[in-house]
């Protein structure tokens, strides 16, 4: 029992993906759920029209007509490129990014009445470039579907995906602080009015650069060296790449001002590094490192200052949010109040869409679009709105435990984790569960960086996805026996595991 | 790798958890705390949804509103500026409301129990109607009489305070205090401009801010010799008594003169004449031979050492009023300090007194011994002017009898009539009242104190007042003060006036 039972096509051919009969592709059930959301998106706009306006005007469609045809235009690549895709996915994230383009259009609205103008136009404000964003970041989606045939050829270019994220996480760092500095966080590049983050898109590279790296090294660092308290401990000297992502994120925590970057790119790789090699004791390790380093800055920022200073200050902020003097300061905790007010005013049920303020809250357009709508969605929509995340943050786990190969597993797990771990970190920080720094809410804050990352994210996901729910296509290497006729991780093409040498 | 795997799944599931327990606290548990803090401006803009009360006087509007289109929907303003600051005080965006507008924040909001009517109405008609009026007791020809002669006072006193009071229920018919301020750059909706409006005037030296007539004691000097008068009356002295007087008198280690040397030089002198003279030596030997005790049981009587009476509403709040105090009169073993007790009796030392306490004083000899709460709300009427309350008046103490009462009535009289207070007569009408000259601070000119009250031609006591000019330079500091309580009682009588 060497090889699959079902015959497979080549995945690094260019032709379409044969359909093989009798498995189910449920696109027709996508369809549906994407009927649904976008009907979804379509009545917010007409209940923030009729709260806001006063009346639903004859165009209150358009938005939701646009948004549905960009997801359809989706759903047709997926349909021919990635039949056995999950069908979950995209109306979920679809649901998501159109109530976050009807959130800002509701913004748009908003501010023209007060300013005495007429309601803007579909593509006009804030609203309508989040659509463009999100027809380019479609399009992104669908480039990436359409080239990438198969997950595993994304290890050919490893290190140089894994060089690429350093250079994109380091450069805001390097950058003078005004042309990467917003709001206190350094992690911007800031070229007139155009700014990106490129640490957004450098998790999708060092995703896929931890994932090869850590299919090859698995069984050194699986190896024991001490057993200590029930727990099996590594070797010293493989701590090294621990030891090299531990300072590389402490480095963006001090120089880009930034704990949920620093806790972004450490926990995906202790996460990666932890399901790579099955052994708990690098998450304990990985834990106490950081939390170590995270308490030693908060220490150096209250004796030493200096670099450390804004640390210490954030949790400050954080402790004593509704502290006068905290209250007051410039970069104090003003938008966390306003954060957290704006949350408790809408309640259980929220105002309604449209019937809220939310431009009493700073930056409600982008890390505070959660405050923002919770006023007017209330508790029960944003528990709707955290169940949908967590839909896609499972189903993304789901297809890394059904696919079949250790790279996908690594890749799909490690996005997965990384778009989980990006969540709590903007919505605990928002809602003070802990100290605020500057992510964007996935799919809903508006700009162009953060959609495109996290739709080139769901691409990815995608793709494992129909590998793992379709006929099992296997590479470059064979699918070795596992125990009980279950099907073990298929080896990367050409490159070994290295094995451990005596 | 599926097991890890699992577990990774679990932990987000564990985050999420986290995320939506904290959530429940954010919007449940804490939703009312978050949704009424101070900082939410939504409960400002809210209260800026619909007209706030008017505050009116004699029908003229205090405190009205005028339609804005920004996001606040009204701005308030205060037509009469400075003239009616330190009563109305003034309510900012974003900083702390003061006076009426304090006091009165829940009725002129709506927010009030008394207009819950209205505001269930309001849920049905989909209107909003405005909050409640306030109508206040001030009569405005008195108050802009007391305005006009406190700032253009004859000696050129900077700062100053005077009331006046209905002797018979305690309704505040004129309270001033110099210098003021306007309060409408405060209430701007440019809460930079306001707010740097507020600073300049909270570091400006002569303090405009402060309502010298109910929250700034001073000295009150000879007026302070009606309590003393009352003690002695309460304990069998009669107007007609005799007393021991002369030109100096020294008692454990102060020496007490009078203000002139033709002021009762003789060794004896009756009750009447001394008040009438101003007779320091006399009166500080009466508080000396009636003891610290009585003295002090007989200020507390007429008011002194409340701390807790406010002027506004007679159900609730109201400007706060600042104790007026005897201070201890002992010495640091605690027992009594003669000397002490004789320069006190003279309303020097340590005893201080808001000019509301003096017109309290007045107006309680006017009124037969009963001294009436004093109150500022006349009447509070719903948005559709349905009265919802009307000032009941209260008896607040009765500190003397109705002998005492007619016999320091008559002193009083014979004071202006014959003595110290010529200069607060007015035509047509009995004036009584004690002027006082009230040394504070080494080398500085002395305060000038005038407690009075007036009866028409009927007999009715239709007004109490309480003048104080600070640091009043060209001696006789009363005197001015006498003049201008005169004018103001007259104004607020109904009479003279321009």
């Amino acid at each position: 029992m060497t090889a699959p039972a079902v015959p497979a096509s080549s995945p690094s051919s260019t032709g379409e993906m044969a359909r093989i009969p009798g498995m189910k592709t449920q696109r027709n059930a996508e369809l549906g759920l994407l009927a649904f959301a976008m009907i979804l998106v379509a009545a917010y706009g007409a209940t923030v029209e009729a709260s806001r306006i006063g009346e639903i005007t004859p165009t209150f469609w358009v938005p939701a007509a646009l948004l549905s045809i960009l997801f359809l235009g989706l759903h047709f690549v997926v349909r021919f490129t990635a039949p056995y895709a999950d069908p979950v996915l995209i109306p979920a994230v679809a649901l998501i990014n159109g109530l976050g383009v009807g959130f800002l259009r509701r913004l748009d609205i908003g501010d023209a009445l007060s300013d005495k103008q007429p309601v803007p136009s579909v593509f006009a404000g804030i609203g309508g470039r989040q659509l463009v964003w999100t027809l380019v970041a479609l399009v992104l989606a669908a480039v990436l579907l359409l080239v990438v045939r198969d997950h595993k050829v994304v290890s050919r270019y490893a290190y140089t995906l894994g060089l690429a994220g350093i250079v994109l996480v380091m450069i805001p760092a390097v950058l003078p602080a005004s042309m990467s500095e917003i709001n206190g966080a350094k992690l911007w590049i800031r070229l007139g009015g155009f700014s990106i983050q490129p640490g957004e898109f450098a998790k999708i590279a060092l995703v896929s650069f931890f994932a090869y790296y850590l299919v090859r090294k698995r069984e050194v660092l699986s190896l024991a060296s001490k057993r200590f308290l029930g727990i099996d401990f590594p070797r010293g000297r493989d701590l090294g790449p621990v030891v090299t992502v531990w300072l590389l994120s402490l480095l963006v925590l001090v120089f880009e001002r930034d704990l949920g970057t620093a806790l972004l790119y450490f926990g995906l790789f202790i996460v990666t590094l932890y399901v790579a090699t099955e052994r708990s004791s690098w998450l304990i390790i990985g834990l106490v490192m950081f939390f170590g380093g995270v308490y030693v800055a908060y220490l150096l920022g209250e004796t030493v200052g200096g670099p450390f200073a804004n640390f210490y200050d954030r949790a400050q902020v954080w402790l004593n949010p509704f502290d006068n003097a905290n209250y007051e300061r410039l970069g104090g905790s003003y938008q966390l109040v306003q954060g957290l007010l704006s949350l408790g005013t809408g309640g259980l049920f929220g105002s309604g869409p449209g019937a809220g303020s939310p431009r009493f809250v700073p930056e409600v357009q982008n890390d505070f679009i959660f405050a923002g709508m919770g006023e007017e969605i209330g508790l029960f929509g944003l528990s709707a709105l955290l169940v949908l995340y967590l839909l896609i943050v499972e189903r993304g786990l789901r297809s890394a435990l059904a696919v079949r190969d250790s790279f996908g597993k690594l890749v799909a797990g490690g996005l997965s984790f990384t778009l989980g771990l990006q969540i709590f970190v903007i919505l605990g920080g928002i809602t003070g569960l802990i100290p605020l720094t500057g992510q964007t809410t996935p799919f809903l804050s508006s700009g162009g960086s953060s959609l495109m990352a996290n739709w080139l994210l769901i691409a990815m996901l995608l793709r494992i996805s129909n590998a793992a729910r379709g006929p099992a296509a296997s590479g470059g290497g064979t699918d070795r026996a596992g125990g009980g006729g279950k099907k073990a991780p298929a080896q990367l093409h050409g490159a070994m595991t290295e094995v451990i040498k005596p | 790798m599926n097991a890890p795997l699992r577990r990774a799944g679990v932990v987000i599931l564990v985050l999420f958890g986290l995320l939506f327990a904290n959530l429940n606290w954010v919007q449940a548990y804490k939703a009312d705390e978050y949704r009424t803090n101070d900082y939410n401006r939504r409960v400002v803009v809210a209260q800026y949804e619909r007209p706030r009360g008017v505050i009116e006087a004699g029908g003229t509007g205090l405190a009205t509103n005028k339609a804005t289109d920004d996001a606040l929907k009204y701005l308030r303003v205060y037509p009469r500026k400075e003239v009616y600051a330190p009563v109305l005080g003034y309510r900012p965006v974003g900083l702390a409301a003061t006076g009426i507008e304090n006091a009165e924040n829940d009725f002129l909001s709506g927010e009030s129990d008394k207009l819950f009517a209205d505001r269930v109405k309001d849920m049905f008609t989909g209107n909003n109607t405005g909050g409640g009026n306030v109508l206040l007791t001030l009569n405005t020809k008195a108050q802009e009489t007391a305005w006009k002669e406190l700032v253009n006072n004859e000696r050129g006193a900077k700062k100053g305070a005077a009331i006046a009071l209905d002797p018979r229920t305690g309704a505040v018919q004129a309270l001033v205090s110099m210098p003021s301020f306007d309060p409408n750059p405060l209430v701007s909706h440019d809460e930079k401009a306001a707010s740097a409006a507020y600073s300049k005037l909270n570091k400006d030296e002569n303090q405009p801010l402060l309502n010298r007539a109910t929250a700034s004691t001073k000295p009150p000097g000879s007026v302070f010799k009606v309590i003393v008068s009352a003690a002695a009356l309460q304990n069998g002295y009669t107007t007609d008594t005799e007393i021991e007087a002369g030109r100096e008198y020294r008692e454990s280690g102060a020496v007490i003169r009078n203000s002139e040397d033709e002021v009762c030089p003789g060794s004896q002198i009756d009750l009447k004449a001394a008040l009438t003279t101003s007779c320091n030596t006399g009166y500080a030997r009466l508080g000396v031979t009636l003891g610290r005790d009585k003295i002090l049981a007989a200020a507390k009587a007429f008011g002194f050492e409340d701390d807790q009476l406010t002027v506004g509403d007679l159900e609730g709040g109201g400007l706060p009023v600042a104790m007026s105090d005897t201070g201890k009169i002992a010495n640091p073993d605690g027992s009594v300090d003669k000397g002490a007790l004789a320069q006190s009796s003279l309303g020097q030392r340590d005893v201080r007194m808001t000019p509301l306490q003096g017109a309290l004083i007045a107006a309680t000899v006017a009124n037969g011994g009963k001294q009436q709460r004093p109150y500022l709300v006349q009447k509070l009427t719903s948005p559709d002017l349905r009265t919802i309350y009307t000032a009941a008046p209260k008896t607040l103490r009765t500190p003397i009898n109705g002998q005492v009462a007619s016999d320091l009535k008559d002193m009083m009289v014979s004071v202006v009539e014959n003595g110290t207070g010529k200069r607060a007569r007015i035509s047509g009408m009995e004036v009584g009242g004690k002027t006082g000259t009230a040394q504070n601070a080494e080398g500085a000119d002395p305060h000038g104190w005038f407690v009075g009250f007036a009866f028409n031609d009927k007999g009715e006591a239709v007004s109490a007042v309480c003048v104080m000019l600070e640091n009043v330079s060209g001696g006789h500091a009363s005197a001015e003060a006498a003049r201008i309580a005169g004018l103001i009682m007259e104004a607020a009588a109904g009479q003279g006036g321009d």
